[in-house]
């Protein structure tokens, strides 16, 4: 079973195919085998479940060529959640194997498969779980926020989408044609070259991340553009709601970095494909160039993760303390200069990697100064919280268990930024327990504290608070189970990555890490349910006021789920806390004198083109050079074709919008 | 904070109250934030370049026992070059000139000579390549050639996309005339064509010239 052997297609077979046969398939591995039964058999029920209820024309209309950034956000978290259910069946496949694999065990996982595991576990969790649930978070509230109707570009926020799923649509390809890069998350050469991975994991990788950065990019531009030029009459810069501001740090970051991705992800390629002399050790190239390269992408990237979240804490403890956030002003110029501070770190990644100690000294005080800024705004959340009159509903639990697993993860982190300490630590399962200590603690934590705060805006009830009580419960306690004895582990000198141990003294922590893995497990399963419940009980939960939480911005002042053209009229801001002060003020809603509102028209273009530039990458990958080029002339040709279409907006007459806005008022009147 | 909630006069209705929603519905007509959103995109574009020269900074000094830029680059045949990518430039502005005087034949004159420039630069560069290529300078001799081709080759690509748009506006330009959304595309190309002068700049001066003084 050598992985991967080299292809034996030959003439014409080789012309078509490339390196494609049937060895590709890895039908010697029974748990894929078995794993691809399952997809399949899901998948069939769910394309036969829309077929007999007739939904493809509701699917195609409403939701895939929809240009609607409420209906484009809802698709990025749809697309997050799939995703993490699979970057966390690998999660808890290597947390079995590693609590196995004692005493001569191998455990159940040959290496060839182990290292794709930990590889995709990485990969899809930062690029196809935490993105996207991220950009669907701001790509539904920005706009709601600064009393938009909509993005700046709306064709480009679908196409955006788009992208994104086609990255994860070629991810998943490799689970079940060929394999996925066997070289841990960022691909390090020159492991990573031609030389030492020469199968199609690698290339896999590449394409795969190429194309969902196209989209990150270009959502970062639009959020951008949206955030500075559409903001309500009145809405100042330092008016902006907390979370907006975040967020608009977020996407400077984004717009940033994720070019140098793209750049060195290139150069990686061109060593690959055309044998060009980059990251190679002989010829005249540098390897730590693509390890400075890629963490000048990779450190930004964690700011751009856990920023958004940031601003979803600072609204949910404003909001259920019932005060004002605390040093609003304070919290604006603490995001800026982590988004600052966060290109000036990148180097802490590689302390050993020989820069010397100035060098090292100088990243290791850049770092420790980051936990400035963001320890100011872990007190203006407390300080928030004093005396404020604190509802513990779902998303403040959620946040109040931020703030102590998160602390807790930068402390480690603050100990990792001293390069000595680095030098025993550096790639050892202490730093894996640190940076899931803040991606779990600040990211995860912060996406279910907005997905339970934000729920009721975008489907109009609340979630159940039994399920999603059980389901917070079982994720922090599952959480610090699992992950402290990997702190106790790396301080005894445990290297990630490793896939059958020696020592049998080590297992009994690696069990309990298990344990808590199982933990997780359960309240993944906690919240799936609660959706479901919550689902089935959605009249009990109806919200029909649309502002469930007394909230204070702007998204709360419109219907939950938002009319299309989101306010009937554009509200204007006197306040940083809007709706609170017009709450305060005693707003009328108007009931009279609707106009037509321009809205942008839905298009299948993007849907088009992501699903050729899936072709392309598969051509890419597999050397069918055929495919790859005539998918590269369409999406040419597409893009092009689409130019021509000038008419892109269409008008909701009046008497609809007067037709709605008056549902919305017989719904308030009953609510008396 | 008092500056916070003071309330600006323009919001206040006759009796100093202040107002919710303006009497005029605020717009924004479509394509109001291109020219932010295509200028936030050329920046990104620059970063791609920004690595791409920092590569060649790192790697431009090892030639692997091969041939360095002396052994290289011809001078007169890069300034020729240059010249030609410069000059296109020139004519874009001219065509945007035109644009503004909204004479259609003239804009799509000095479109078409742009064009003929960029394909005059592109020929040229190629012609450099084959001929490195030929002396067995190839991308895969030395880390100093493969950061050379991929700068060199990243411009030359985007010169070439430039070419393709610069044929689809005017096309566009013939079907539909300076209509505002014609003359927004012909502002953004403008944009992109001004910027790869740029960055030209950038190559000719830290690739040709410094390298001939290596």
């Amino acid at each position: 079973m050598s992985p991967h052997p080299a292809s034996e297609n030959s003439g014409i077979w080789k012309l078509i195919f490339g390196r494609l046969d049937w060895s590709s398939l890895p039908l010697h591995e029974p748990i894929v085998v078995g794993t691809f039964l399952m997809v399949a058999l899901g998948g069939a029920v769910v394309l036969g479940l829309v077929t007999k209820y007739r939904l493809w024309g509701t699917l195609w209309h409403d939701w895939f060529t929809t240009v609607d950034h409420k209906r484009i956000g809802i698709m990025y978290m749809i697309l997050g959640l799939i995703m993490f259910l699979r970057g966390f069946a690998d999660a808890i496949m290597m947390r079995l194997q590693q609590a196995m694999a004692f005493n001569g065990s191998e455990g159940y996982l040959n290496a060839h498969h182990y290292d794709q595991i930990f590889t995709a576990h990485g990969v899809i969790m930062i690029f196809f779980v935490a993105m996207p649930m991220i950009t669907g978070i701001m790509n539904y509230i920005v706009p709601l926020q600064i009393g938009a109707r909509d993005v700046s570009f709306p064709f480009l926020n679908n196409f955006s989408f788009w992208m994104t799923t086609a990255g994860a649509v070629i991810v998943m390809m490799s689970l079940f044609v060929g394999e996925f890069a066997r070289t841990g998350w960022l691909a390090y050469p020159p492991l990573s070259g031609i030389a030492y991975s020469p199968g199609v994991g690698v290339d896999y990788y590449i394409w795969g991340l190429q194309i969902a950065g196209i989209g990150t990019l270009l959502s970062g531009v639009n959020l951008i553009a949206t955030i500075v030029k559409m903001r309500a009459p009145g809405m100042t810069m330092m008016k902006l709601p907390i979370f907006t501001w975040t967020s608009l740090c977020a996407n400077i970051l984004i717009v940033a970095a994720f070019p140098v991705l793209t750049a060195v992800l290139a150069l990686l390629s061109l060593d690959r494909y055309v044998g060009t002399a980059f990251f190679t050790n002989d010829m005249g190239g540098n390897p730590m160039m693509y390890v400075n390269l890629i963490w000048i992408w990779g450190h930004p990237e964690v700011y751009i993760l856990i920023l958004p979240l940031f601003g979803v804490f600072s609204e949910v403890t404003s909001t259920f303390s019932s005060k004002r956030l605390f040093g609003y002003s304070s919290m604006v110029y603490a995001t800026i200069v982590i988004a600052l501070l966060s290109y000036l770190v990148w180097l802490h990644h590689f302390f050993t990697m020989g820069s010397g100690a100035s060098v090292n000294s100088f990243f290791g005080i850049t770092t420790m100064v980051i936990s400035i800024p963001t320890g100011a705004k872990l007190f203006n959340w407390l300080f928030t919280m004093y005396r404020g009159r604190i509802r513990y509903e779902l998303p403040m639990m959620w946040t109040v268990a931020f703030m102590l697993t998160f602390t807790v993860g930068g402390m480690t982190g603050v100990l990792l930024a001293v390069p000595p300490a680095d030098f025993v630590l550096h790639n050892s399962l202490f730093l894996i327990a640190h940076f899931h200590n803040v991606i779990i603690g600040g990211v995860l934590f912060g996406l279910f504290a907005a997905i339970n705060y934000w729920w009721p805006k975008a489907f109009g009830f609340r979630l159940e608070t039994t399920w999603g009580k059980r389901s917070f419960w079982l994720w922090v306690v599952g959480f610090w189970v699992a992950f402290m004895p990997l702190y106790v582990l790396g301080l005894m000198g445990v290297t990630r990555r490793m896939r059958v141990f020696d020592d049998p003294s080590l297992q009994i922590w690696f069990q309990i890490a298990a344990l808590g893995a199982v933990m997780i497990a359960a309240g993944i399963a906690c919240m799936f349910i609660q959706f479901a419940v919550s689902i089935k009980n959605r009249d009990q939960l109806r919200d029909t006021t649309g502002d469930p939480w007394d909230g204070r911005t702007l998204e709360w002042a419109t219907s939950s789920p938002p009319p299309d053209y989101n306010f009937a009229f554009t509200p204007v801001i006197h306040d940083g806390d809007a709706w609170a002060d017009m709450k305060k003020r005693g707003y009328q809603r108007p009931l009279t004198g609707y106009a037509a509102i321009h809205m942008p028209s839905n298009t299948g273009t993007g849907i088009i083109i992501a699903g050729l530039s899936v072709a392309f990458s598969v051509g890419m990958i597999w050397y069918m050079w055929w495919l790859a080029g005539l998918s590269f002339i369409a999406i040419l040709a597409v893009a092009i074709g689409h130019t021509f279409n000038y008419k892109r907006d269409f008008t909701i007459p009046k008497d609809v919008v007067e037709r709605i806005e008056s549902e919305r008022s017989t719904l308030l009147a009953a609510k008396g | 904070m008092a500056t916070r909630s003071q309330i600006d006069p323009a919001f206040l209705d006759n009796d100093g109250k202040p107002l919710f929603h303006l009497g005029e519905e605020p717009h924004h007509p479509e394509g109001s934030s291109t020219a932010l959103g295509f200028w936030i995109y050329l920046m990104s574009d620059c970063l791609i370049f920004a690595c791409l020269f920092a590569t060649y900074a790192v790697l431009g000094g090892n030639y692997a026992a091969g041939p360095g830029p002396r052994d290289l680059f011809d001078l007169n045949l890069v300034a020729l070059n240059t010249a030609m990518l410069l000059f296109s430039s020139i004519t874009y502005g001219f065509a945007m000139l035109a644009m503004e005087k909204n004479r259609v034949g003239a804009t799509q004159a000095w479109l078409a000579i742009t064009g003929l420039f960029g394909l005059a630069f592109l020929s040229i560069e190629l012609y450099e390549f084959a001929h490195l290529i030929h002396e067995g300078a190839t991308p895969q001799r030395s880390g100093f050639l493969s950061a050379f081709f991929a700068l060199v080759g990243t411009h030359g690509l985007h010169v070439t996309f430039g070419i393709v748009w610069l044929v689809t506006l005017m096309v566009q330009v013939g079907k539909k005339g300076l209509i505002a959304a014609n003359q927004r595309r012909l502002m953004c190309l403008s944009m992109f064509w001004h910027f790869l002068d740029v960055i030209w700049i950038g190559v000719f001066t830290f690739v040709y010239l410094m390298g001939m003084l290596r």
